[in-house]
């Protein structure tokens, strides 16, 4: 077999991606840009024998997906800004109940109804702190079709390894471009099994007790061992406790096991960085532009490179330091009024070299309009 | 098997307040379960938030404790995703009809085969008292000083015209009653409501000048009629219990399973 | 259907919480509140074996035991079972 060629939208691949992750259950309620996710996996989820609903609303559909990652499946769904609003309650459920599902949110000009068909950035600080309570979520995003294939992946793979929910950041840009996709063949890209329990039917299991790997086994719905599953704070069984020691080890795992294992979550590309003297540092729609306009840079001769970050959350602080060590520019491109800006700036020891260039008004931001910023920063004049 | 395998004994005695009738109902499920002979193993209880919501802690089935509302949406993805499964749903009257309102009539509407028991108390229990959508006009709560002027939803009726398959209605006091309707709900090949009056003497009961659990069971009796009942006429005002709707329609999941056989044909 | 004679009446204690709904419906007035606010069967002889107390126990707190087991005969007509 060979790796098939297709020339798809965005979110297409992000379909075929969770395809590949093997999933079995969406659930979803449509909203531009994400609705073609949606339609395509009615079409596509039924032929694998998964499972498609269109539910009343976006809170019964993230509701829908964590019941159905109960009963031993990859799940996902998918939305845009107000529908992401209304996930946030039970985003937080599944933090706190450890339930690996994949939510999409394929951004588009906010706050409110803000700009359906216009592509913003805006979502960025939602993902991290959306949901009520400390947490540590995980985020990725991507700039092209290879990307947001590998991404879609890797958001089934983290779910699973780490018994957590995953957010995937795509745009209205990176969404709806038509471009060349190569589906690499089955086995190609390696998938995270859901780790269940080998604990036999009798003994006692503890589905919420981390092994020393800091993993939780898990044990499906209707499988031998019966368990209790709740937001509340839990003890090892899943039953509501509030006892501080309990509650103070819950919390600290629940963000341990994100934080601590930054390094290994954390994705991300470098372009032209080690000798550039003015670092762009960027993500999805965004980072395509940047791109464009540092190839261009180079050309000439200018030392400029980027860094575009795959992961957002929990924010890959160490690389952004290492990354801007040594560079006296650093310009963070986004479609939000300084978002992931204001990390890189605590980020780096001196946050007086790191600027913003963005655009929030629901055009894309050009290489133009990155190259202006460039030369008022350098004084050189527009 | 006795009645005492079918929970989580060490979090007896559980939380609810002395009279509570959600115990009431706690017991004639398991009773139900327990004629139906049905393996814990494929049991599924998914509950929202409230004193009513507990009740998914107690029993020793797969247990969903979920978000205020938002149960019947949890039980739709453990559902569709495994039918094999028997999926319960017990819901406090605000979460079912005011914050869950929508999921509960579209889940009807879909006719998805599980079974929805509203333990409806009248009031707000788990946050002390407030009134609910189910509370009635007149009645009194702490958000409502001066008496309620919100109207109620008949949850029957509701039920019925959102499409619900079966819908029936009993009370704590009606206890046989209770624990056979609980079987045919669950029996029923496709999305079952049953509306269960129960009291809250802390609350519904003291704010509204009924009296004690027994009392407040006593006006079930008192209040109440079988459906069909000569009473009935007599006294409109009487309520009716027993089952309103059973009918056969194609249900959610096997009807799912179709499309997955049309998808692969093509 | 012979009748059913009572073998044991249990109260478990610590799962009482003396809401009195078992003493208020017992037909037979069997049973009684203590000192310390639980239910106890203060006249078993007059049990009927009807088990309305155990079924209508919140607290999951009463167990009748009968010598016939199954027993469903009720006093009062109004309790259910069947529909119309
Ligand atoms: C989103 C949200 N809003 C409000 C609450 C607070 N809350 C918890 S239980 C409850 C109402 C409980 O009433 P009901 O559903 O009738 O159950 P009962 O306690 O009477 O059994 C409310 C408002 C919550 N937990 N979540
Ligand atoms: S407050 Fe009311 S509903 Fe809640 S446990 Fe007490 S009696 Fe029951
Ligand atoms: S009904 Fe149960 S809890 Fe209430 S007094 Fe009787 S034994 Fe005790
Ligand atoms: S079984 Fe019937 S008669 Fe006997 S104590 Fe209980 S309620 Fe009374
Ligand atoms: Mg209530």
């Amino acid at each position: 077999m060979h790796d098939a060629i297709k020339f798809i939208q965005g979110n297409e691949v992000c379909v075929e991606a969770a395809l590949y992750a093997g999933i079995n259950f969406f659930a979803g309620y449509p909203i531009t840009p994400s609705t073609e996710i949606a339609e395509q996996m009615a079409v596509r989820l039924p032929e694998t024998g998964g499972k498609f609903i269109q539910m009343e609303d976006e809170i019964s559909s993230m509701c829908a997906i964590i019941g159905a990652s109960l009963t031993g499946h990859k799940t996902m769904t998918a939305t845009s800004g107000p529908g992401f609003s209304l996930m946030q309650e039970a985003l937080g459920y599944a933090i706190m109940a450890e339930i690996p599902c994949v939510i999409v949110n394929v951004m588009r000009g906010g706050p409110s109804t803000g700009l359906p068909t216009h592509v913003g950035q805006g979502d960025v600080c939602q993902a991290r702190y959306g949901t009520h309570g400390d947490h540590a979520i995980v985020t990725l995003t991507a700039s092209n079709h290879h990307d947001i294939f590998r991404m879609t992946i890797e958001a089934f793979n983290i779910a699973e390894t780490y018994r957590t929910p995953v957010i995937l950041l795509l745009d209205e840009v990176t969404g709806h471009l038509r471009e060349k996709i190569e589906i690499p063949e089955p086995g190609k890209i390696p998938l995270t099994k859901r780790l269940r329990t080998a604990v036999k039917s009798g003994v006692d299991y503890h589905p919420y007790l981390p092994r020393e790997d800091g993993r939780l086994p898990m044990s499906d719905f209707g499988d031998i061992h019966r368990y209790n599953v709740t937001g509340l704070y839990h003890d090892m069984w899943g039953f509501p406790t509030d006892k501080p020691q309990i509650v103070y080890g819950l919390i600290r795992h629940l963000v341990d096991k994100i934080e601590n294992n930054t390094p290994k979550i954390t994705r991300f590309r470098k372009y032209y960085t080690k000798d550039a003297e003015t670092l762009f540092i960027s993500y999805g729609a965004s980072a395509r532009s940047t791109l464009h306009l540092v190839e261009n840079r180079r050309r000439r001769g200018e030392n400029v490179g980027l860094l575009e970050l795959q992961s957002l959350w929990p924010f890959p602080a160490d690389i952004v330091r290492e990354a801007c060590q040594h560079v006296p520019l650093v310009i963070v491109v986004e479609m939000n009024m300084g978002q992931i800006t204001k990390e890189v700036k605590l980020a780096v020891d001196d946050p007086k070299k790191v600027f913003l260039a963005n655009r929030i008004d629901g055009v894309l931001i050009t290489p133009t309009d990155i190259r202006n910023t460039l030369r008022v920063i350098q004084g050189k004049g527009v | 098997m006795a009645l005492k395998d079918y929970i989580r004994q060490r979090f007896f005695p559980h939380i609810w307040c002395p009279g509570c009738g959600h115990g009431i109902i706690l017991n004639g499920l398991l009773r139900a379960v327990d004629t139906m002979g049905l393996d814990k193993k494929n049991i599924v209880m998914v509950s929202g938030i409230g004193c009513s919501a507990r009740i998914s802690g107690y029993v020793d089935f797969h247990s969903l404790h979920t978000l205020h509302g938002r149960a019947l949406a949890f039980a739709t993805g453990v559902k569709l995703s495994k039918p094999e499964l028997n999926v319960i749903v017990p819901m406090g009257d605000g979460d079912a009809l005011a914050i869950g309102g929508n999921h509960f009539i579209h889940a009807a509407r879909r006719n998805i085969e599980m079974t929805a028991i509203v333990m409806n108390n009248r009031v707000y229990g788990m946050t002390g008292g407030q009134f609910s959508p189910l509370s009635g006009y007149g009645t009194m709560a702490t958000t409502v000083p001066y008496g309620n002027i919100d109207h109620d939803f008949d949850v029957v009726d509701l039920a019925t015209s959102a499409g619900a398959t079966f819908v029936a209605r009993t009370s704590t006091y009606h206890v046989h009653e209770l624990a056979e309707l609980i079987t045919k709900a669950i029996n029923h090949k496709g999305f079952s409501v049953l509306e269960v009056l129960t009291q809250c003497p802390t609350y519904f009961g003291r704010r509204n000048r009924i009296g004690d659990a027994s009392e407040m069971m006593e006006v079930y009796k008192k209040n109440t009629v079988r459906i069909g009942s000569k009473k009935k006429q007599e006294n409109p005002d009487l309520l009716e219990r027993g089952i309103f709707v059973q009918k056969e329609l194609p249900e959610y999941c096997r009807e799912y399973d179709n499309i997955i056989s049309k998808a692969r044909q093509k | 259907m012979a009748k059913p004679a009572l073998k044991e009446h249990r109260i478990e204690r610590q799962w009482c919480k003396g809401c009195g709904i078992c003493v208020h419906f017992c037909p037979k007035k069997v049973l009684e509140m203590d000192e310390e606010d639980k239910a106890f069967a203060a006249r078993l002889e007059d049990c009927i074996c009807c088990r309305m107390c155990e079924l209508r126990c919140p607290d999951l707190a009463v167990e009748v035991i009968c010598e016939t087991s199954g027993n469903n005969e009720t006093p009062d007509k109004d309790q259910g079972g069947g529909n119309a």
